[in-house]
């Protein structure tokens, strides 16, 4: 018997804004223009928008703050803040205000302008207060420890993820919107400046700026808008930790949780999944949740995702856009992610289009491997 | 049923844990009812959910789990490490390891800790012990 949710809303609308540089713009600025874009996408008006889920490092009231600079007064509205993977958490919560009748027509929104505005990764988090002697770089140190504890217990290697940073790189190639296109080679990424060891700078994603925005309606509603629509099948959410001393097993994230309940709720296998987005904050991230949402077995994901198996060409299409490597990553990512899902499985994603893609799996990741969020998305022919 | 409960009385779990460590003792709560020490210092055993803790020193053993070189410029005080650590209690700990080369601090070395009681917020180092 399937999930009462599955199916039960979809996608009408995208927009991108401020990708890469957004000189002399604001967060909300940035996520404005989105928000326009996505509406011309849906054929809607900014009235028609009746439910908000939006998050940001620079609100402490972000929904509050964004609804004001847009002038509308959501009847429901949602800010839960779970980093990067908030925007996929927000799918959920939309879908779940949808289905009850609590609101129609959802925006889930984000903007900021972290390169311009300095570069420094924008935060609110509160410095946690037994790692403050010890000055960890906050977030990539956490993610040092955990990509060395995966080298330590499954040999791992730095190629193998300077492979996942190649792979999106290629991706990128095919992607005119994507902000880093050069040619990017293993050595340049092994030779590149080691920050937080063995973490070094290509292995990180970019800092640019940008925004983005997706509407979602009913399903009843979905057809009537111009663009095919993209169905929510399932979603699962789950944290084990906030920081990284906390982590039960640094080799395994609560991924393995997410995606598991996201699967069960639509009803599918990581053998259905045509495309896979996830948030690729540093290469580490692709080889553990690759592990994690099971499409190779733990510890086997550095071979998986070296010598080109996750670039174009290979068995599984991952971050076709570029991913946070190579297209867009203005301090959170997630809801990037869930546009370059939809658009593939629109079918307008030009060199870079994973022909018939019917589902696309989206994973968030928020924090230091904190918060993990599957969405799982079909065209209607999944239904 | 009393709507606050008297027995949650004195220093909270924060001061405690620098209390003891400004006393030369590396002490954590351990559970009455499932015998497990944690960290960071909490009100409740975050392993069953209970209430009845109690302080007790702990070896000061432990094994790095993880560890990462961070680079700094020579000018600014250098490279240096951060580690994980698991106690020999079970534990598991962000602290750095010193007395050795930053590059030589290796997964699974045997280290032991060091109270570091300079200021009014002491904390916990370690130091590689060679097994015998």
């Amino acid at each position: 018997m399937a999930h009462e949710l599955r199916g039960s809303s979809a996608i009408v609308g995208v927009g991108l804004a401020g990708c890469g540089e957004a000189i002399g713009r604001s967060p909300l600025d940035i996520l404005s223009e989105a928000t326009h874009n996505a509406l011309e996408d849906a054929g809607l008006k900014l009235s028609d928008i009746d439910g908000l889920f939006t998050g940001s490092s620079y609100h402490f009231m972000p929904t509050l703050s964004t609804a004001e600079y847009l002038g509308i007064k959501p009847k429901y509205s949602d800010g839960s803040m779970v980093g990067g993977s908030s925007f996929v958490a927000h799918t959920l919560n939309a879908a779940m205000a949808i289905k009850n009748g609590l609101c129609e027509v959802a925006l889930i929104c984000y903007g900021s302008n972290q390169r311009t505005a300095g570069g420094k990764l924008a935060t609110m988090s509160e410095q946690q207060t037994y790692e403050i002697p010890y000055k960890p770089r906050y977030p990539i140190s956490s993610y040092a420890l955990a990509a060395a504890r995966h080298m330590h217990q499954y040999g791992t290697t730095r190629e193998q993820m300077a492979d996942v940073a190649v792979a999106a790189r290629q991706w990128a190639q095919l992607n005119p919107e994507a902000f880093a296109r050069d040619d990017l080679s293993r050595s340049d990424v092994l030779n590149s400046r080691m920050i937080s060891d063995p973490i070094s700078l290509l292995d990180c994603c970019l800092v640019t700026d940008g925004g983005g925005a997706v509407i979602m309606v009913s399903s009843e509603r979905a057809k009537d808008f111009p663009n095919k629509p993209v169905y929510l099948l399932g979603t699962g959410a789950a944290h084990w930790h906030r920081q990284i001393t906390q982590m039960p097993d640094l080799t395994v994230t609560a991924a393995a949780d997410s995606g598991k309940r996201a699967f069960e709720m639509a009803g599918l296998t990581k053998n259905d999944v045509d495309v896979v987005e996830l948030y690729d904050a540093f290469t580490i991230n692709t080889i553990l949740f690759l592990e994690d949402l099971g499409f190779c077995a733990k510890g086997e994901g550095g071979a998986f995702v070296a010598n080109g198996n996750i670039a174009p060409g290979g068995s599984l299409p991952v971050n076709t856009n570029g991913g946070g490597l190579s297209c867009v990553h203005p301090g959170m990512y997630g809801i990037f992610i869930l546009i370059e899902a939809i658009r593939q499985l629109r079918g307008g994603c030009g060199d870079r289009q994973i022909n018939g893609a019917e589902v696309a799996l989206v994973h968030g990741n928020g924090g230091v491997l904190s918060s993990q969020v599957t969405t799982l998305l079909g065209t209607e022919g999944v239904l | 049923m009393a709507l606050t409960n008297k027995k949650f009385t004195g220093p909270g779990p924060d001061q405690l844990y620098k209390d003891h460590l400004k006393n030369n003792n590396f002490s954590l709560p351990k559970c009455l009812d499932c015998s497990e020490f944690h960290f960071f210092p909490r009100v409740l055993c975050p392993h069953c959910g209970g209430f009845n803790l109690i302080w007790e020193k702990l070896s000061g053993l432990g094994e790095v789990y993880s560890t990462t070189t961070i680079r700094r410029k020579a000018e600014r005080g250098g490279d240096y490490n951060v580690s994980l650590i698991t106690l020999a209690e079970g534990p598991r700990l962000m602290s750095r390891v010193e007395g050795v080369e930053v590059q030589a601090v290796k997964i699974g070395d045997t280290v032991q800790v060091l109270i570091n009681n300079d200021s009014d917020e002491p904390f916990v180092l370690f130091t590689p012990v060679s097994e015998v």
